[in-house]
This record gives C-alpha cells, structure tokens and sequence, in this order.
C-alpha cells in the first residue's frame, strides 16, 4: 500500500493525520457550508450585514418553505425529473442493446461503428447547437420536455455504448457459445443469458446518467425556455437574476437543486463510482 | 421468412441491434457536426434565408479581438486545469489510508463532482463577493485589500478557473484512489526492500502503476476545460466587458443573443473549437486503437 499505512507510523503522527483529516474537509468543503449556513438565515440577518456571525435567529423553514411558495421552483424541479428519468430509460436502453451487438458480434465496420460513437461523445456542445436547435424546432418539439430529453437520450448513447461494450466484453463469451450450440436464437441470448449479467452495468450507468442529465445546463437554456419547461439548473439561473442580493434565497435554492444528485451518489455510491472510472484500472 | 432468419441471424442480428442507437446517434450527434461546418459558410439569423459568404466568416474571426480573448482564455483554462490532476492525486494520498471512517470522508472530499456547477458557480460567486464574501473577509484579515475577483478583468478567468477546479479536482481524485487500490502491493514491498520511498517511490513505483488513470484523468480534464460554458455563463455572463468569455460561451452568444442571431459566424467559432477538440479525439481514438489491436 502506498502511501505506507498510517497505523504502521509513530503515534504523533497517527494523532497528526486524524486531528487533519476532519480540518482538510472543512476547508474543502467550506463554500459548500457556507452557503447551508446562508440559506437558514434571516432575511434581516443579510440585508445587516451579518453573513457570518451566529444567525440572530433560525429561518430554516421559513426560506425553504418561501422559494417553494413564491418561485416556480417546484416546477422546476418537476421537469428536471421529466427529463432525466426518461433519459435514463432511453439512454441504458439502446446502449445495452449497441454494446452488446459491438462486444459479441465480429462484423465488419464494428471498430468504426464503435468509434463513432466514442468520438461523437467528446465533440464539443457547441458544434451540435445550431443544428440540433433547428432540428427540434422542426419537428415542433422545440421548447418541450420531449425534445431536450430525445437529444439527451441520443446523445449520452455515445458514452454508454463505450460502456456497455467494454462491460459485455469482459463477460466470458464461453456462455454465448454455449448458449447458440443449444440453437437459442440471438434476441433471446440477449434477453435470457447477457441481460441478466448486465445488472451492474446498467445500476452504474443509471446513476452516472441520472447526475449528468440532473446537472445538464446548456442544452436546457438551448432547447428550452420559461417555467413551463425549463429544469433546476436554468431555472436557478433565471431565479439569481430575480433574487439580486438575497443570498439567503439563491442558497436556499442552490441547496434544494444539489439535493437530488447528491442523494442518488450516497445511496448507489459503489454503483457511481464503477462508473466513473471505468477503464481506470487495467 | 422463418428459414432465412435462421440461416443469417448471426449476420443481421448486430445490425438490428445496432439499429435504434446509431439511428438516433447519426441524427442528434454526428449529421449536425457536417451540417454545422456547412453553416459556418453561410450568413444566417436562422429564420430567413441562408447567404453563401465562403470563407467570410472565417476571415471576419481573424479580425475579432473578442474571439482573441476567448481563444486567449480557453488556452489558460485548458492549462490551469490540469491542476486537476496533481491536485487530485495529493488528495488521493492523503486519503488513501484505512482509518475509522475513511470511506465518508472519502465520500464527502468527493462531493463538489456530484452537484451541478451551475450551483458550483453561485457557491463561488457567493464566496468572491466582494463585500461580504469568505474570501474577502479572510484577505482583510490578513490585511489585504478586497479583491473583487469576478469584477476585475485580470482576475475574473482565474476566479473562474479556481471554481472549476474544485469539482475537477474531486474527480481526478476519484480516479487516483481507484488506481492505486489496484496497485501491486508485491511492487511496492519490493520497492520498499530496496529502499525506495517518498518522493522516489511515488514517481519511478508508483505513478507508472497508476498510467490508466492519469490517462483518464487527462481526457477528462482536456473535455472538462474545452467545455468551459456553465460556470462563466452563471458566474460573470462573459463579462467584465467580454473578458471572461471563452470559445464556447462566446459561440452562444453570437449564435443567440440580443444582439441579434449570427448562427453562421457562431458556427464558424464552434468549427474552431471542434478543431482544437479534434486533436485530442483523433490521439484518444488512436490509444483505443492500438488497445484493440493488442488485446486480441
């Protein structure tokens, strides 16, 4: 193990390393506290300057309970949920049909395929913007959750299929062949033997996903616009412009549109962080 | 019907798998890339009717000192960033031990990474504010003037920067502290026989074992930099006067906004970005490769 084990050091520095560890979070996480402790103050509290001192008095309830009740943020954060979890859906859905079809099959063009989508993955938003915008407005589907969650379906296709091929890949291809001396015909090898084994894949996928669309913020000021539609991470930003200076507000809301990614992290962390460092580790 | 589909399953089988995704694909990701080239030759304000001006586009960037100071800008972003990376293994070290409670903490450090950054912003702009934020409070105590960072255009990218490293730097660490799990503890025993610590150890044991993540790390960082949109859009607009802008927020701006819609000059800057984006897909396909060639 590198670094050598804490425990294998002298007892001072044992002490050392456990009096830091807590001191290290805290300052890593100080703009973070500092904005939960700004949204449980006082309007009062702000607007006298006191920003760091002990809050006069608590306003926990009262802040939250006053973006719900006098900003659309509940809309918003409805609609955040409209898009991501058909995301989701759509997105592990036909990756886990191109992985498998790019890990088992030896066609010919599979490494082009597959590269298309690694590199379609990484190209720059913007490159996509003006075409992907008329393309919606087209179809009459501009401004809707249908159009910004269509684009992101097809989009983090590309970074799924890179996953899911690598996934199945690494499943012994002993049970395919198995399977087809049996004369199992392909959908239901698919269905029946590679679905099952994907389990993990398409948990860790769902969650990565799910953050990614949660905290997507240039494709939903492109392809949308207003309360109606527009998820959390535009509608805080129009909010700011209306909360001038209410630091209480805007970390009130800041807190409540983190919230529902940062749950998902804690509850399938194992899951998330497969996920991300995927190819990591050889 | 029935007979061909059994004799040539295994030939259609991929395509039909293959079909819903890459349909999708082709039409939401990779047509728009050739068309948004084919726009960048056009004067457009996306309703009317397109104007053939060549290269014109082009030629007009060569002369925009905006696009100087957003390509000025992306250089510094893509630099500063791979902070990320020797900062992220700092952190990795630090917490790569087995203490009580290590896993929360290793949790936690790992928090700026899950929240958006359109909230990373507003945290930081909370934290520059320039009469009540921390960070000016801490420089008057240490009797500095108050800096105000996103009003300041020599300062406004760095601020930015700073912010996007926060969650950056989660990420790289994540990715470190999965690496160096899967080290080989029979390497660095040996090492250890032989001597071989601290500094020495890290850089001729250690980091060689750890290349797949720096890897990564690298990728995603260059991505993470390129795509520099949501912070400097939620946390100066561009401004003071332009100074904060990068590629690919300035590309939004003559695209969409109220100065009116210059879809076919916004193309041309996305061009540019793409260009530069290019070069690193073209050596991350390559390294791909050569892996698939090697692993067979």
């Amino acid at each position: 193990m590198f670094p050598r084990p804490i425990e294998t050091a002298t007892r001072p520095v044992s002490i050392a390393y456990k009096v830091a560890l807590p001191i290290a979070l805290i300052i890593w996480l100080l703009p973070l506290i500092a904005v939960a402790l700004t949204s449980i103050r006082s309007a009062g509290d702000i607007n006298a300057g006191n920003y760091w001192g002990w809050p006069t008095d608590f306003h926990l309830l009262e802040n939250y309970t006053a973006i719900f009740e006098n900003t659309p943020i509940g809309q918003y954060i409805l609609n955040s949920f409209k898009v991501t979890i058909p995301t989701v859906i759509g997105a592990v859905a036909l990756s886990c049909m191109t992985g498998f079809a790019l890990a088992v099959y030896g066609f010919r063009g599979n490494l082009l395929v597959f590269f298309m989508f690694i590199a379609g993955n990484f190209v720059p938003f913007q490159i996509l913007m003006v075409p992907v915008r008329d393309l919606t407005l087209q179809l009459g589907i501009y401004n809707t959750i249908t159009g910004l969650a269509l684009f992101h379906i097809a989009f983090q296709t590309g970074f799924c299929t890179l996953f899911m091929r690598n996934f199945i890949k690494a499943l012994p291809r002993e049970l395919i062949e198995a399977a087809r001396v049996e004369g199992v015909s392909e959908i239901r090898i698919f269905w029946y033997v590679v679905l099952p084994l994907m389990k993990p894949a398409i948990a860790a996928l769902s969650v990565l996903i799910f953050t990614f669309i949660w905290n997507d913020y240039f494709w939903a000021t492109v392809l949308t616009q207003g309360a109606d539609t527009q998820p959390i991470t535009a509608g805080l930003y129009s909010l700011n412009g209306q909360w001038v200076a209410a630091w209480h507000l805007v970390s009130a809301g800041s807190i409540v549109a983190a919230l529902p990614p940062v749950l998902m992290f804690f509850l399938m962390q194992r899951h998330f962080i497969a996920g991300l460092t995927l190819g990591a580790v050889k | 019907m029935a007979a061909f589909w059994k004799r040539n399953q295994q030939k259609l089988a991929p395509w039909l798998f293959l079909l819903p995704g890459v349909a999708m694909f082709l039409i939401y990701v990779i047509i728009p890339i050739f068309q948004s080239i084919d726009i960048s030759f056009y004067a457009w304000d996306g309703l009317g009717e397109k104007v053939w001006v060549g290269l014109g586009n082009y030629v007009e960037l060569f002369g925009d000192e905006a696009f100087y100071t957003s390509l000025k800008n992306n250089v510094i972003w893509l630099v500063l960033y791979m902070l990320a990376l020797p900062a992220g293994l700092f952190v990795a070290l630090f917490l790569n031990q087995t203490v009580r409670g290590i896993r929360i903490y290793k949790s936690l450090f790992f928090f700026p990474f899950v929240i958006s950054q359109v909230v990373v912003g507003l945290v930081f702009s909370w934290f520059y504010d320039p009469s009540n934020g921390l960070l000016n409070l801490a420089l008057q105590a240490l009797g500095f003037e108050p800096v105000p960072v996103l009003a300041d255009e020599n300062w406004v990218t760095y601020g930015i920067i700073a912010a996007g490293l926060w969650p950056q730097t989660a990420y790289c660490m994540i990715l470190y502290l999965t690496g160096l799990n899967a080290i080989d503890p029979e390497q660095i025993e040996a090492a250890r026989l032989d001597n071989a610590r601290g500094w020495k150890m890290l850089w001729y044991v250690v980091l060689p074992q750890l290349r797949p993540a720096t890897f990564i790390a690298v990728v995603v960082t260059v991505i993470g930099a390129l795509r520099s949109f949501d912070l400097v859009s939620i946390m100066t607009d561009g401004g003071p006067w332009g100074s904060s802008r990068v590629l690919a927020f300035y590309m939004y701006e003559q695209a969409f906004s109220e100065y009116g819609f210059r879809m076919g000059y916004g193309a041309a800057i996305a061009v540019v970005l793409f260009a530069i984006m290019m070069v690193y897909i073209v050596g991350f396909l390559w390294k791909m490769y050569r892996d698939e060639r090697g692993g067979r």
